[in-house]
C-alpha cells in the first residue's frame, strides 16, 4: 500500500503516478510579526500515501499546505517532492504537477464543467482529443455523468457535484501529488459522508499521495494512513497511524484532541470482517448488518436493541454469523 | 390648418436657403413629415452617419484609455484614488463649459478632435470604475485555484479575470454609449457635424421645430439601438451569467 509507485499511467509525457513528499524543519513566519505559524515541522509522507494534518484554528494546517506549492513562501527549511526541493522548481510549473482542492472549490463560474476540468491540461498543451478523452474518463471516476453535467454551469450544479467536479479538476493532469484542504468542509453531513466514501474508493484506484488538512478529528481518522496532528503555534504534536494516535496519544494535548471517546473512535476503523463472528446459535436475532459495517457501528446497533445479538449477512446474503455485546466488549480489552 | 396663435400670419423659416416648399412647413405644423423625407438624404442621413462615428470614435479611445487604466490601478491599489479623482472632475464639468474651455487650446479648435477629446473624457470614469469593480469582485476562491493549478498572472487575467469582469464591463459600456450619443449633440457647437447640427439649426429658427424633433428623435433611437445590441452582445458573451442569476 504504501509502496513506492513511479508507474505511467498516462503515456510519456506524465507525471510518476505518485511522489513521495518531505517537509524538512519547515518553518514560516508572516511579516508583521503575529508569531510563527509554523515552527519547524518534519514529516515525511510516502508515495500514495494519505497524510491528513489536523488541528485546531492557529495550528497552521493550510499554512503547510499552502507551503508545498508553493501559493506562500517558505521562511526557513525545505520541501522534497520526489526528492526533489520544490524550491528549484518554477512556481506554476510546479503547481501544475500538484492536484489543488479548497474548501470553496473555486470552479470558474464562466466555464462549463467539461472546460473546468481540462484546465490543467490545456495549460500544459495537450492535444484536444486526448482532453476530452480524460475530461471524459474523470467525470467517470467522480461519479457525475459527462454527456449531462459535461456542459453544464457550477452555478447549475448542488454542492455536492461541484465537489466532485473540484476533485476531478484537481486530478485531470494525473499529478503525482495531491492537496486537499478541507475539501469537504463546507458539505452537509450526509453528503459529506458519502464524498469521504467516494474518495476512498477513487483513491483505491488512482493511488496518490495526498496531503488532506481537515479541523475535524473524525474525518482525519476516516481518510488518513497517518494523520500530523499540529497544535497552536504551527508545532507537530504528533505524527502517526490513526491506530497508533488512538491507543497511544503521546501527550495530554493529542490525548485531547481525539477525544475522551478514542476508543470508540478506534471501533470505527475496523468493520465487522474483520473480526471473528460467533457462529449462529439458533437464537433469534434482534437484527441485521452487513460484514461491511464498521464495529462501532455495530456496537451501536446492538446497544439500540437492547443489547440482544445481531446477525451478520456476508457478501453473497448468506448469514456470516452473530454479533454480541460481550463479543465487541473483548475487543476493547 | 390654423397657424400658431403668436404667428402674425404664414410664417416662412428659411434654412439652407431655399423658399419653403411644403404645405405641412407652410403651415408651421409641429412636425412636418414631407420635409422629413425630401431632407432625409441631404441632412438627417449625413448626420447620423457622422453621429455613429463621433460616438464610436469616443467610446472605442475612452474604452482604451480606461481599461488600461482599471488594470493598472488593479495591480497597484494606490493609483485608483487619483484616477478616479481626475476622472471624477473631467466628469463633472458640464458639457457646454468643457468644449468652450477646449477650444482655444493648440491644435484643437473647431474640430473634431476637439469634440472628441471632450466626448472621451466623459466615458472615462463610467468605464475605468466599472471595470475596475468587476476585476475586483472575482471571487478570492477562484483567483486561488487559478494560482494553485498553475496560471500565470497573465493567464489568469485573460482566462479568468477579465471573462468574469465581462457583465460590468460591458455595463459600463453601455451606460457611457448612451452618455456619448446624449453629448454628442453639444458637440455640434464645436464640430458642425452630428445630430446636433440639425438641433441647432432649428433651436435658431424660431418657428419650424420639424429638425430638432427629427434629429432627437433619431439620437433616441440610436441610443436604444446601441444599447439593444450591446445587451445583446453581453447574453453572447456570457452565456454563464444567466444560467447563475436564476
Amino acid at each position: 500500500m504504501n509502496t513506492t509507485n513511479t508507474a505511467q499511467s498516462e503515456g510519456p509525457e506524465s507525471f510518476p503516478q505518485a511522489a513521495t513528499l518531505e517537509l524538512r524543519h519547515v518553518s514560516k513566519e508572516y511579516p508583521g510579526g503575529r508569531g510563527p505559524a509554523i515552527v519547524d515541522l518534519s514529516l515525511s509522507v510516502g508515495a500514495g500515501e494519505v497524510c491528513v494534518l489536523v488541528g485546531p484554528s492557529g495550528s497552521g494546517k493550510t499554512t503547510a499546505l499552502r507551503l508545498i506549492n508553493r501559493m506562500i513562501p517558505l521562511t526557513a527549511g525545505d520541501i522534497l517532492l520526489g526528492g526533489r526541493s520544490v524550491l528549484d522548481r518554477e512556481p506554476t510549473e510546479l503547481r501544475r504537477e500538484i492536484g489543488y482542492v479548497i474548501q470553496q472549490i473555486g470552479l470558474f463560474p464562466h466555464q462549463t464543467v467539461a472546460e473546468n476540468v481540462a484546465t490543467v491540461p490545456r495549460l500544459l498543451g495537450w492535444e484536444k482529443p486526448r482532453i476530452t478523452a480524460r475530461v471524459d474518463e474523470l467525470l467517470h471516476l467522480t461519479g457525475l455523468d459527462p454527456d449531462e453535467i459535461g456542459p453544464r454551469y457550477p452555478a447549475q450544479l448542488s454542492g455536492g457535484q461541484r465537489q466532485r467536479v473540484g476533485v476531478a479538476r484537481a486530478l485531470a493532469a494525473d499529478p503525482p501529488l495531491m492537496l486537499m484542504d478541507e475539501p469537504f468542509g463546507a458539505i452537509d453531513p450526509i453528503t459529506r459522508g458519502h464524498l469521504q466514501d467516494e474518495f476512498l474508493r477513487l483513491q483505491e484506484s488512482v493511488r496518490k499521495t495526498v496531503v488532506f488538512v481537515t479541523h475535524d478529528i473524525d474525518e482525519a481518522i476516516k481518510m488518513g494512513d497517518r494523520i500530523a496532528i499540529l497544535r497552536e503555534g504551527g508545532r507537530l504534536a504528533q505524527y502517526d497511524t490513526p491506530e497508533k494516535l488512538l491507543t497511544e496519544p503521546a501527550d495530554d494535548f493529542v490525548a485531547e484532541f481525539v477525544g475522551a471517546d478514542r476508543a470508540l473512535k478506534r471501533l470505527g476503523l475496523a468493520t465487522l470482517r474483520d473480526i471473528e463472528l460467533l457462529v449462529p446459535n439458533g437464537a433469534v436475532p434482534a437484527g441485521r448488518v452487513t460484514r461491511g459495517t464498521t464495529v462501532r457501528d455495530a456496537l451501536s446497533q446492538l446497544l439500540a436493541q437492547g443489547g440482544r445479538p445481531l446477525e451478520v449477512i456476508g457478501e453473497q446474503g448468506e448469514v456470516a454469523g452473530i454479533v454480541t455485546l460481550e463479543l465487541l466488549g473483548g475487543l476493547l480489552g | 390648418m390654423t397657424p400658431l396663435a403668436s404667428a402674425p400670419g404664414p410664417v416662412i423659416p428659411n434654412f439652407g436657403g431655399g423658399p419653403s416648399s411644403f404645405a405641412c412647413e407652410r403651415a408651421n405644423r409641429l412636425f412636418c413629415s414631407d420635409w422629413v423625407s425630401a431632407n432625409w438624404s441631404t441632412v438627417l442621413w449625413p448626420a447620423l452617419r457622422q453621429h455613429i462615428v463621433l460616438t464610436l470614435i469616443a467610446v472605442a479611445i475612452g474604452f482604451a484609455i480606461s481599461t488600461a487604466l482599471a488594470l493598472l490601478a488593479y495591480r497597484r491599489r494606490w493609483l485608483e484614488r487619483p484616477v478616479l479623482v481626475v476622472t471624477s472632475v473631467l466628469y463633472t464639468i458640464p458639457s457646454l463649459a468643457l468644449f468652450e474651455l477646449l477650444e482655444p487650446l493648440p491644435g484643437l479648435g473647431l474640430s473634431r478632435t476637439t469634440a472628441e477629446v471632450a466626448l472621451v473624457s466623459y466615458t472615462l470614469l463610467i468605464l475605468f470604475r466599472n471595470t475596475l469593480t468587476g476585476l475586483r469582485e472575482v471571487p478570492d476562491e477562484v483567483r486561488d485555484a487559478a494560482a494553485g493549478m498553475g496560471m500565470g498572472p497573465v493567464q489568469t487575467l485573460v482566462r479568468v479575470e477579465l471573462p468574469l469582469a465581462l457583465p460590468a464591463i460591458i455595463a459600463g459600456l453601455r451606460i457611457a454609449t448612451v452618455t456619448v450619443i446624449s453629448l454628442a449633440t453639444v458637440a455640434a457647437l464645436i464640430d458642425n457635424e452630428g445630430l446636433g447640427v440639425p438641433i441647432l439649426t432649428a433651436i435658431s429658427n424660431e418657428v419650424f421645430k420639424t429638425e430638432l424633433i427629427a434629429a432627437g428623435a433619431l439620437a433616441v433611437a440610436l441610443a436604444l439601438a446601441a444599447d439593444g445590441l450591446l445587451v445583446i452582445a453581453q447574453r453572447l458573451l456570457t452565456p454563464w451569467a444567466r444560467v447563475a442569476a436564476r
